[in-house]
């Protein structure tokens, strides 16, 4: 049972290998074992969006993955974004700029899933916007600024 | 970490995974998308010694067009791939019409056809789909294969007619009736959460204008999918009029189903919703029956 499997997982373009017990959550492994704490954990069955990363380039709830799922894949998590320490993403800057976030807990899940979407959309109606964020949960802003920063986030990223 | 420990197998061909679930047999589960399989395992609700990974085995996932002119689609094809298959779209429009309606679309990124009717939510879309197009379900194992037909699939709570050792491998939709209308409605607390309540309706009239087929499948609303048999028999042979279809959801909702009270809603709201829904959808389908264009 105490099975242990090595993996080799790419994330943030940095090529990590580690030994997982199966039953280790991808969420948890981001976290405790590549430190990387900025994917954020709230309801782990798949409900609130906060853990959401980029999996091979698709937004899915790292905490519905199991680590040895993620041998041989690449992950984006929110560290992996800005393009320098100097800079923000334009989704980042665009939550900025809306005050889209309070407690900013949930922000992370919020941008990682906007930006497969805005490549995709780069100019989604607000019907889209908002099925693009229906799987996760603010329960600071009421949504509407973050909607703002979408808008604003298409914007820039056209630029 | 969360859920209890298990052995963990990602086999990387078919009969490899046949092998070792013929070997574990209860103890051992089948890891699809894992989006429904994984939260219960977080709550400890589920807790399997084995888990059998399907995702490193190739060729599970894809969508054929089927002999008799439906869709044949392997158990490992993502949900979104269904939703954004150009083939569904144009052959199967009830089914394009209702992956938006499963889950979100992180989940939809993930989730699995043949992982959402294996579980069996009877608050799930794709199991009542199955129900109401009449589709069988392609179940393996080392003893060899069979076809189950939808309505012998679904036999309670969470409990399918798979044998312990079986997987689902593929999933056939048959093309729906000639000339025939289909919807498909559905209300939750949230877009993406698991419905209160959802129906799909499927009717086609003869040459007289009588309603000669018609399937109503309800989720939601009992211990899995289930067909609102008094109000298909009310349907069946008559003339489709305002009267008729309310008469019928009525007796959807008073004779055909027992909802279950929960934090989401009452079984009287339940009920209600069921009526409204069961007219929806039927008005909706008779519209499209008629050729007539519908925006839903």
């Amino acid at each position: 049972m105490s099975q242990r499997i090595p993996i080799t997982v790419r994330v943030n373009g940095v090529t990590y290998q580690r030994e997982v017990e199966p039953r280790l959550l991808l969420s948890d492994f981001i976290r405790h074992d590549l430190g990387l704490t900025g994917t954020h954990v709230g309801c782990e069955h798949g409900v609130c969006g906060a853990c959401t990363i980029l999996f091979d380039g698709q937004p899915v709830r790292s905490c519905l993955l199991f680590a040895v799922q993620a041998d041989g894949h690449n992950i984006l998590t929110i560290e992996g974004l800005a393009p320098d320490p100097d800079h923000l993403h334009p989704i980042q800057e665009a939550f900025q700029d809306a005050h889209a976030l309070q407690c900013g807990f949930c922000t992370p899940g919020f941008v990682m899933t906007l930006k497969p979407f805005l490549e995709e959309n780069p100019d989604p109606s607000d019907e889209e916007i908002r099925e693009a964020i229906s799987g996760n949960l603010c329960r600071c802003t009421g949504y509407d600024h973050i909607v703002d920063a979408v808008r604003i986030a298409a914007e820039k990223m056209q630029k | 970490m969360k859920p209890p420990p298990f052995d963990y197998h990602a086999p990387t061909t078919l009969a490899e995974a046949l092998a070792l679930m013929a070997q574990h047999g209860y103890g051992a589960k089948a890891l699809a998308g894992g989006q429904s399989l994984v939260p219960t395992m977080n709550f400890r609700l589920a807790a399997p010694s084995v888990l059998v990974d399907l995702n490193r085995i190739p060729d599970l996932g894809y969508i054929r067009t089927a002999p008799d002119g439906g869709l044949l689609i392997g158990a490992m094809t993502r949900h979104v791939q269904v939703e954004k298959s150009p083939k569904v779209a144009d052959r199967y429009p009830l089914l394009h019409a209702t992956m938006p309606k499963i889950a979100h679309p992180q989940i939809r990124n993930r989730g699995t056809i043949g992982g959402s009717i294996a579980h069996a939510d009877p608050a799930a879309e794709l199991p009542a789909l199955l129900r109401a197009v009449q589709g069988r379900v392609k179940a393996q194992s080392t003893r060899g294969s069979r076809w189950i037909d939808a309505d012998d699939f679904f036999t309670g709570f969470f409990t399918t007619a798979l044998a312990e050792d079986e997987l689902i491998t593929e999933i056939h939709l048959p093309p729906l009736p000639a000339g025939s209308g289909w919807a498909v409605e559905e209300v939750s607390r949230r877009h993406g959460d698991f419905a209160l309540v959802g129906v799909f309706a499927v009717l086609k009239l003869d040459g007289a204008g009588r309603c000669d087929h018609v399937r109503i499948s309800l989720f939601g609303v009992g211990d899995g999918p289930m067909l609102a048999q008094t109000a298909m028999g009310i349907l069946r042979g008559e003339k489709l009029d305002d009267e008729a279809i309310a008469t019928a959801a009525d007796a959807a909702a008073q004779k055909d189903v027992d909802p279950p009270s929960d934090v989401h809603a009452t079984a009287s709201f339940r009920r209600h919703l069921v009526n409204v829904l069961v007219q929806r959808t039927l008005s909706q389908a008779l519209a499209r029956a008629t050729g007539q264009e519908v925006t839903a």
